[in-house]
């Protein structure tokens, strides 16, 4: 699994789909730049992450199905999206136990790799920053900190870029308080949560933050917007493919 | 005592507004955080010991029924009486048997959240027995009629101000201060003078040793340690789950509690009962008696997907790191345990039906199962809860309670699109096509938020029109 593959599957996730698509085009060009070839299944559509974290696991279920489906095989399965992957690694064995496809589910389990740390672990990727200096802070999403373990990764793909700056905001660990279904149902809560965030995020004066999760984002975001700051995130893959000369014809 | 859960949201949400909760609150939990943190910032050697504290107390669940018969055994042959109580009103009944038997109208308690689970101080006070707190933090709720917010610190949500202004009005003879440590000598003489009088003093239990028939407590104020030997009779009141195998399991359990707990290596108490006071013995209770509660734990007990949640060593350690609550402190939660250990282990002992509504206090951050001493999922058993509140069966109390048909056809109708590759697609082209058309403000997200900005061609699009290029 460490070792450099020739072949990987991009699973792109449903957020990245409808708000965030220029994330997952910046994956794919990026492992493409290393030297991969990556497929991306057109019959891919949501992990099911949503239906599961509110307890239809019913709904989950038949929706997850569709993935294990469309990403059959041995190629890694590389996941631009912390929560997501976190989701098919760790909670599809949760959802599939004693279900006729609890093998299928394990079998993709071992092979779901977290984007950034595909990048730093398996690509071992080194990076040319080409950018001029800009002050950046990194919100690791709570499953990227704490399900899938790669918070070290987004960091040390940022410390690799001579001109970027990356200061720490307060109370980094905590979570924005998007929670999914949580926003909703306990919306005073989140809203507390993130203007908290968000409030950190603006004291560190920087010119961006930068995330491997859009649910985040899009809550970190909306919540930037509302207040009128003209602080917003930019999603890692993004990132490096503008700092390293990658994109500029799009 | 609990209330009602009903209204969680509401009590929440007033909380939020709460000043002590929006300041100081949130520090005094960051200040906890980090004395914990003293202790473990070495990842590997936390991830030992939470390994080790997770076996132990997992063995000793996995043995329950067998354990509890050898510390009855141990526990009777050390002179000590065992009660067994199937629920709250047994167990209340059972102690207020033993104080009049003793002819006592009067006891003395050190800190134990099972009696405040079993609302034993009421149920004794409108039977004409006098309760008086002897916790310096269950003292100052006494006097001001509230319940704990926290289980370690039970008057954490209260600031020194506050205290310094309750102490000024119950002993005007003493001039106003904010020094701890004077209104700490305050309590003190009080409650000294209350130890000499009284005869019966209740504690709670942290571990009971099988092998030993020991009981340990813990604690910081030596308060416990004067209920338990300075009274005639000493009352122990705790939960069944609290038993462990051997003597050699303790150490390592503390080392545990006492870091997670308040960042301490070691408490300045820790006691170790293991009889009356024998012939010849100075000091200590000439009885002693151990409540053992169960109110609900069998249930949890023979539940497989929940046991875990019996390995709490009451730390309080996911509750400081909890970001809803910090948020919204202890009493919004209506419950004897707040915080994660309280969202799971409430709806399991009053069922879905009274506490469901808690599961959704939670955005399912993990940041309380990291931290958990004996490894229990925290996140993962809110999850699993949530489905038995949302299914139509499950094997929790009242599962499916929280089954709303407009939910379930919602959740129904998503799958249906998403477990659809090609209407996934068509409908979301659509509504890539449609985007200025869709609504700008969907409450209660847009309160706090600008709606996302929906994309103009979607990854699946961009990418079959790049592979379209690249041929
Ligand atoms: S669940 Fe874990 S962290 Fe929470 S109080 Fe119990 S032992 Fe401590």
């Amino acid at each position: 699994m460490r070792e450099k593959p020739t072949q990987v599957l991009l699973f792109g996730s449903c957020l990245i789909d409808v708000l965030y698509p220029q994330a997952g085009m910046d994956a794919i060009a990026l492992l493409e730049r290393e030297g991969i070839e990556v497929v991306f299944p057109q019959a891919q559509t949501c992990c099911g992450q949503p239906a599961f974290n509110a307890g239809y696991r019913d709904e989950a279920r038949k929706v997850a199905r569709v993935q294990l489906d469309c990403l059959q095989g041995d190629a890694p399965v590389v996941v631009p999206s912390a929560s997501c992957a976190a989701m098919m690694k760790h909670h599809y064995v949760e959802l599939f136990r004693d279900q006729p496809e609890a093998e299928a589910a394990a079998q993709l389990a071992a092979r779901i790799v977290e984007f950034t740390e595909f990048l730093v672990d398996v690509l071992r990727i080194r990076l040319q920053d080409q950018g001029p200096d800009i002050r950046v802070a990194v919100h690791s999403s709570c499953s990227a900190r704490r399900e899938m373990n790669v918070a070290v990764q987004i960091e040390s793909l940022l410390e690799q870029l001579a001109q970027v700056e990356l200061v720490h905001q307060d109370h980094k660990a905590e979570c924005c308080g998007f929670g999914g279904t949580f926003a909703v149902k306990q919306a005073e809560i989140s809203a507390a949560m993130v203007a908290d965030k968000t409030a950190a995020l603006l004291r560190c004066e920087i010119d961006r933050y930068i995330t491997q999760d859009c649910g985040c984002m899009m809550n970190i975001d909306g919540a930037l917007a509302s207040q009128q700051a003209p602080l917003r995130g930019t999603h890692i893959a993004t990132f490096l493919m503008e700092r390293t000369g990658g994109n500029e014809d799009s | 005592m609990v209330t009602k859960t009903v209204d969680f949201s509401a009590r929440a949400v007033e909380a939020l507004h709460n000043a002590r909760l929006r300041g100081s609150f949130r520090d005094a939990m960051d200040d906890l955080i980090r004395k914990r943190l003293d202790h473990f910032r070495d990842e590997t050697l936390f991830r030992e010991l939470s390994g080790e504290g997770a076996a132990i107390r997992a063995r000793a669940l996995s043995r329950l029924p067998e354990l509890l018969e050898q510390l009855e055994r141990k526990l009777v042959s050390n002179g000590i009486t065992v009660h067994w109580a199937e629920d709250a009103a047994q167990a209340n009944e059972t102690v207020l048997k033993i104080i009049r038997a003793h002819d006592s109208r009067r006891v003395i308690k050190g800190k134990s959240m099972v009696t405040e689970e079993i609302g034993l101080n009421d149920f004794l006070e409108t039977r004409n027995v006098e309760v008086l707190e002897s916790d310096l933090g269950e003292y100052i709720l006494q006097l001001l009629d509230e319940r704990p917010s926290h289980i370690v610190m039970p008057a954490i949500h209260k600031t020194k101000a506050q205290i310094a202004e309750l102490f000024a009005r119950k002993f005007p003879e003493i001039p106003y201060t904010e020094d701890v440590d004077t209104l700490t000598a305050t309590a003190r003489r009080v409650l000294r003078d209350a130890f000499r009088s009284t005869r019966i003093g209740i504690s709670g239990v942290n571990f009971m040793v099988a092998e030993t028939g020991t009981l340990c407590l813990v604690e910081n104020e030596g308060n416990g340690r004067m209920c338990t030997t300075i009274p005639d009779v000493h009352i122990a009141v705790t939960g069944i789950e609290k038993v462990v195998e051997k003597l050699a399991d303790v150490p390592p359990l503390l080392a545990l509690l006492t870091r997670s707990a308040t960042g301490q290596p070691i408490t300045t108490y820790f006691n170790m009962i293991s009889s009356p006071r024998r012939e010849g013995e100075k000091d200590g209770p000439k009885e002693v008696h151990l409540v053992l509660v169960d109110n609900g734990r069998s249930d949890i007990f023979a539940n497989p997907d929940f046991q875990e949640t019996l390995r709490c060593i009451r730390c309080g350690a996911c509750i400081n790191h909890c970001p809803v609550y910090t948020r919204i402190g202890g009493h919004s939660y209506g419950t004897t345990y707040p915080g994660p250990i309280g969202t799971v282990f409430a709806p399991l002992q009053d069922g879905l039906k009274e506490r469901g509504e808690l599961l959704s206090a939670s955005t399912l951050c993990n940041a309380c199962t990291e931290v958990c001493p004996v490894r229990i999922p925290l996140a993962g058993l809110i999850n699993r809860l949530r489905a038995e509140y949302a299914a139509p069966r499950g094997n929790v109390k009242d599962a499916g309670s929280g089954r709303s048909w407009k939910e379930a056809m919602a959740w129904k109708l998503w799958s249906a699109v998403y477990a659809r590759p090609r209407l996934y697609q068509r409908l979301l082209n659509w509504g890539l096509k449609h985007r200025d058309r869709l609504p700008r403000e969907l409450a209660p997200w847009s309160d706090s938020r600008a709606m996302p900005v929906i994309a103009e061609k979607s990854l699946h699009q961009l990418v079959r029109e790049k592979s379209e290029a690249d041929q």
